[in-house]
Formats: structure tokens, sequence, C-alpha cells
């Protein structure tokens, strides 16, 4: 009998090969985002900028402290947002997509993006004196309002000790609707703050600082290490629960832990940036075609193809069209689409 | 070493009552086989065994400890189970499918390393699926499906096997061969094992006793040459049948009286060798 080392069949090679090649196409894609713009500021200067603030580092500028400015502290926090806020959307769809088992969810299903929604457009109607408590009332609204919603969320589908996935995806959808139709409700009769409702609504960077960077970051880092940590529980939940908790899983204490953790990195990227559609439920799917189900390489492909593509389209958005903003959302779909169509129609394999 | 313990116990769904008064006890070393007719509850038993349901009065116990108490984990390190025509997720290959059998071995900081790589590998070949390794789940037939789902058990390394029609999906050879290999593991490792088995000839052949299960309770219990008696499979399964003494080993084997043969004979004669 003669068999292939068993860890052939496991495919850890590409899959290890891909996780190199994308945290290198990510510092790439990171400051090519960061040179271009409304000034152009060639790539040698931009990493000479970005070389010089590393710690030991000892260099002679050699370029105007206003390059600088632009560099660090406007370009480089919102390249660094889009990053984070990309493989935080790609995480938890990939995290929502195996608990549910069920390949059309995303990190809205449960009715965060709704809940976030309410809360921020609440944030806008509010009184201007309001918003400058903390870092502006509208994120925070919006965080405390993704949260609530998918708590109601929770508590409506639970039966006993247990909480059945579809019950939890029918309350879920049920409750988005409701929320919904009161923020368009809210839209409607909100006069002339409805651009500026709308233009978060759909997604945007153009307001992302250092500060707001810091705020979620440790949301991000905790929410995602969970996740991580949970990948090869993940993999058992592809079977069914029965099977799942035969072979040791703690069901219920899973979905609580999981559903928690994704929905904090959701509510933590939706409330500073708006609703950005199509990451979360696109990128696990094209990892899943390039690379296969296994959660403990699709977990970690998917946070750095999530931050590449994010980059990348709040680049497009920002560029394309200078100096007018395109709201990124559009630009997610408007590129991504066709090229997952793409990957679609070449690999036809079974992906879930 | 565990013995596996059900004493009065009730079990159902919902509201709904399945089954009564349980009680029987499997030794380490032991093979016990459950059978009775379709929707009986043999499926039900082995769910309360391995707690993925609760019982709604009596006890079960698992080496004296009551199995509602064990954590999941430690549960499953004790207890494997092959389940009966289960959902496996179809984008994962065979060997990932069998790896997930040392789940309960592994921590949450701790990954698959080369032990448990070359524990899944001789689990499959053991049960003759190592071919099938790099194929994927939507890839593979019934029967090798069920030849995959014997080798994740045994990767599991438990002391005691609950196995949910281990053969419905299997050729006779086949059969044979996973329920010898079965049965030696029983034996060697003194593992304790339950099945539930639809082939009443191939339960009489390999159980040491039998579990005959029929309207929500225990109809009779004991060496299947007890058990497997042409009253028995009659009051049970409603079927005229013929048992006979196996011609190598004295074990009881049935033929069933079809249609046809029953017109040929007077009505209601059970014949009994």
């Amino acid at each position: 009998m003669n068999i292939a080392p068993p860890i052939h069949f496991l495919h850890w090679r590409s899959r290890i090969y891909g996780i190199l090649g994308l945290f290198i196409l990510l510092i790439v894609v990171a400051l090519l985002a960061v040179a271009v713009g409304s000034v152009n500021i060639p790539f040698s200067t931009t990493s000479s900028i970005l070389i010089c603030k590393l710690p030991l580092v000892k260099m002679t500028p050699t370029w105007t402290s206003a390059l600088e400015t632009i560099i660090l502290e406007i370009r480089l926090p919102r390249v660094i947002m889009a990053g984070l806020v990309g493989a935080a959307l790609a995480t938890a769809g990939a995290t929502y997509q195996g608990l549910f088992r069920n390949p059309l969810a995303d990190p809205y299903l449960i009715g965060v993006a709704q809940g976030a929604a309410l809360g921020a457009v609440i944030g806008f109607l509010l009184p201007s004196s309001w918003h400058s408590v903390g870092f502006g009332i509208i994120p925070l609204l919006a965080f405390c309002g993704a949260l609530a919603s998918t708590a109601i969320v929770y508590s409506l589908a639970r039966v006993g000790k247990t909480l059945p996935v579809t019950i939890l995806i029918l309350a879920g959808v049920a409750l988005g609707a409701l929320l919904g139709s009161i923020v368009s409700y809210l839209i409607i009769s909100s006069g002339e703050r409805i651009h500026s409702i709308m233009f978060w609504l759909m997604g945007s960077f153009s307001l992302s600082q250092w500060s707001e960077v810091t705020v979620i970051l440790p949301y991000m880092f905790l929410g995602m290490f969970i996740i991580l940590l949970y990948a090869r529980p993940l993999n058992l939940m592809q079977l069914d629960e029965e099977q799942a908790q035969q072979l040791g899983i703690n069901v219920e204490r899973l979905k609580l832990v999981l559903l928690s953790a994704a929905t904090l990195i959701t509510a933590a990227a939706v409330s500073f940036v708006g609703i950005i559609g199509f990451v979360g439920i696109i990128i696990p799917h094209a990892v899943r075609l390039i690379w296969g189900a296994d959660h403990r390489f699709l977990l970690p492909l998917s946070i750095l193809t999530g931050a590449v593509f994010l980059i990348l389209a709040d680049l497009i958005a920002r560029t394309a069209l200078a100096p007018t903003e395109i709201p990124v959302g559009v630009i997610t779909a408007l590129c991504g689409a066709p090229f997952f169509l793409y990957l679609l129609r070449r690999k036809r394999k079974v992906i879930f | 070493m565990i013995k596996i313990e059900m004493q009065d116990v009730c079990l159902g769904y919902g509201r709904k009552v399945v089954l009564k008064d349980l009680t029987f006890q499997v030794s380490p070393g032991e093979m016990v086989g459950l059978i009775g007719p379709n929707g009986c509850g043999k499926s039900t038993i082995i769910r309360a065994l391995s707690h993925t349901i609760s019982s709604y009065s009596g006890k079960i116990l698992l080496d004296g400890q009551d199995v509602t108490k064990i954590p999941r984990r430690q549960l499953a390190q004790l207890l494997g189970v092959v389940p009966q025509m289960p959902l496996l997720p179809s984008a994962f290959t065979a060997f990932e499918i069998v790896l997930m059998g040392r789940n309960p071995h592994l921590g949450l900081f701790q990954y698959e390393g080369p032990k448990e790589l070359a524990i899944a590998c001789q689990a499959m070949e053991k049960t003759g699926t190592q071919s099938l390794a790099g194929r994927r789940v939507s890839e593979l037939s019934g029967g090798e499906i069920q030849g995959l789902l014997i080798a994740r058990v045994l990767a599991q390394e438990t002391k005691a096997i609950l196995l949910d029609e281990p053969t419905a999906n299997l050729d006779i050879g086949r059969q044979i061969e996973i329920l010898d290999l079965i049965k030696n593991l029983c034996r060697e490792n003194n593992l304790t094992v339950l099945a539930a088995l639809h082939d009443l000839n191939l339960a009489s052949q390999y159980c040491d006793r039998l579990v005959l299960i029929s309207n929500g309770r225990i109809q009779a219990e004991g060496t299947p040459r007890e058990v497997i008696t042409a009253r028995n499979i009659a009051d049970v399964y409603g079927a005229e049948s013929c048992v006979y003494t196996h011609p190598v080993n004295g074990l009881p084997c049935v033929l069933l009286n079809t249609g046809n043969n029953k017109m040929a004979r007077p009505e209601g004669v059970i014949k009994e060798l």
C-alpha cells in the first residue's frame, strides 16, 4: 500500500503561499494607496516617509513637511481604516456563513446594519450641539444601535437553551425590515440633511482619522482573535449540529461566542464608516473558490483579501472622479461583482 | 473501559414520548445490537446516549457518571458515534473529515500535528478508505461515506462506540469487512460497542447480546438465540419467517416467508426449528 503523505490532502502548501502572497500584496497596495491621490507622491518618497517613522530608523528628510502631513495625517489613517474595515467585514461574513451553513449570509443578515443605520440617522437628526460628544454622537449611536438590534434578534430567536439558526435568520430579516422602514421614514423627513445621511449609509472613509483608528483597533483585534481561535470548531459546524456535538463541540456556546465576536467587529466597522455592502458576502466566497473551505485558512485569507479589496475600492472611490468622491459602497459592488462572476464561471466546483 | 447503562429511561421529542422504561447495559468488550422495526427509536437511544437529546426521566450512565454532567469535549473522548446518513460538507476532502475525529483531543490553542495526521491515516488504512483521502466528499458514494465515518470514529480513539446502521449502504462484502473490524476492535481493545442494526442475520452473527425494541419499549433482551425467534419476529415485525441454525457457528439465521409462500401454506403457521 503506497499512499502519499497525508499533509498533501490538506492543501496546506498552496494555502500558506496564498497567505504570504496576500500579505505582500497588502503592503504593496497600501503603499500605492498612500502614494496616489490629489497630490501624487512618488513611490520612493512615500516609502521613505513611512520607513522614517519606524523605530530605530534615522533618515534626513528630503521632502517638505506638507508632504509628510498629507501622507501621515490624511492618507495613512484612511488606508488603515479601509484595511481594517475590509478585514472585519470579510471575517464577519465568513463567520456568519460558516455558523449558519448558509452561503447567502453576510455580516448584516441579523440586523446589524439596520440597527446601526437607525442609530446613525437619529444622530444626524439630533441638534448639532450634541454632535461633539466624545468621538461624535453618530458613531456612538450607530454602534449602540447595531449591538442592540443583534441582542434583540438573539433573544427573540432563543428557544429554551438552544438557538435554532433558521429562526435566528428569520428574526434578523424581519427586525431588519422593521428598522429599515423606520430609517426610510426618518430619511424622507430629514429635510436638508438627507444628502449627508445618504452618503453615510452608502459608506465612506473620507472622515477617517487616527483617533477613529485607535478607537476601533482594540475591538477589531479582540473580535478577529476570538474568531481565529474558533476556526477548527467552525469547520466541525459544517457537519450538522448533532455530529458537531458528538465530536466534542459545545454548539450553543460556540454560537454565542462567534455571534458576539462577529457582531462586535461588524458594529465597530460600521459605526465609523457607514454601511459598506458586498465585501462581507463576496470576499469569503472568492477565497473559498480559490483556496477551499477549511476555516483555518479561509479566515486569515479572508482578512487579508478583505483588507486589500477595500483599500483598492477606496482608492478608486476617491480618485476616479476626483475631486468628487464616490461612496465606497458603490465601488465595491461595481468592481467586485464582475470579478466575482468571472471567478464563479471559471472555477465551477462545489464551494460550500 | 467504560460501561454504558440506562436505568428506567424515558425518551421523546417535544411532548411526544417515544420510548419508556428502558433498562439495559453494555459492558466493556461486549458488542450489543439494537434491533427493531423502522421508527421504533433505535436512533433516539443513540442520541440520548451521546446527549444530543435529554431524557425525560431515568438515568443514563457512562461508567457510573451521569451523561448530562459530562462536558462535551470529555464525552467525545469517551464515546464516539457513527451517525446514519449524516450531512457532510461537500467542499471538504475525505481526509479532512476523518481528521475531524481528532477534535476532542485538541484544545483551543492546539492544531493537528504529525501525531494527529498519523492517527487519521491509520484509521483510513484500517477501514480501507485510504485511496479516497484526497477526494471531495461530494464525489463519494454512500458506501464510501459510510467507510469514512467509521474511519472518523476510529480516529476519535474512544472507549465506547455507538453505531447507527453502520452497514446500511454497504454491499455484503463490505458489510462483513466493517463488522469484522468493529468486532475485532471490541475484543482486542475491550471497547464497548452498541450498534443499531437492520439486518437480523448480521445482528445475530456479530452481537453478543441483542435488545429488541418495539412499541416504545424493550420487547426482548438476551443472546441472539434467545431473541431471534420466529415468534418474536412475527410479533414485532409482522413478518412470517423460518429461523434456522447457521451450519457453521450454530447461531440463528432468518429466512423470510414472502407473500407467495404464505399462500401455499395453511394460514398462521410459524415454523420454528
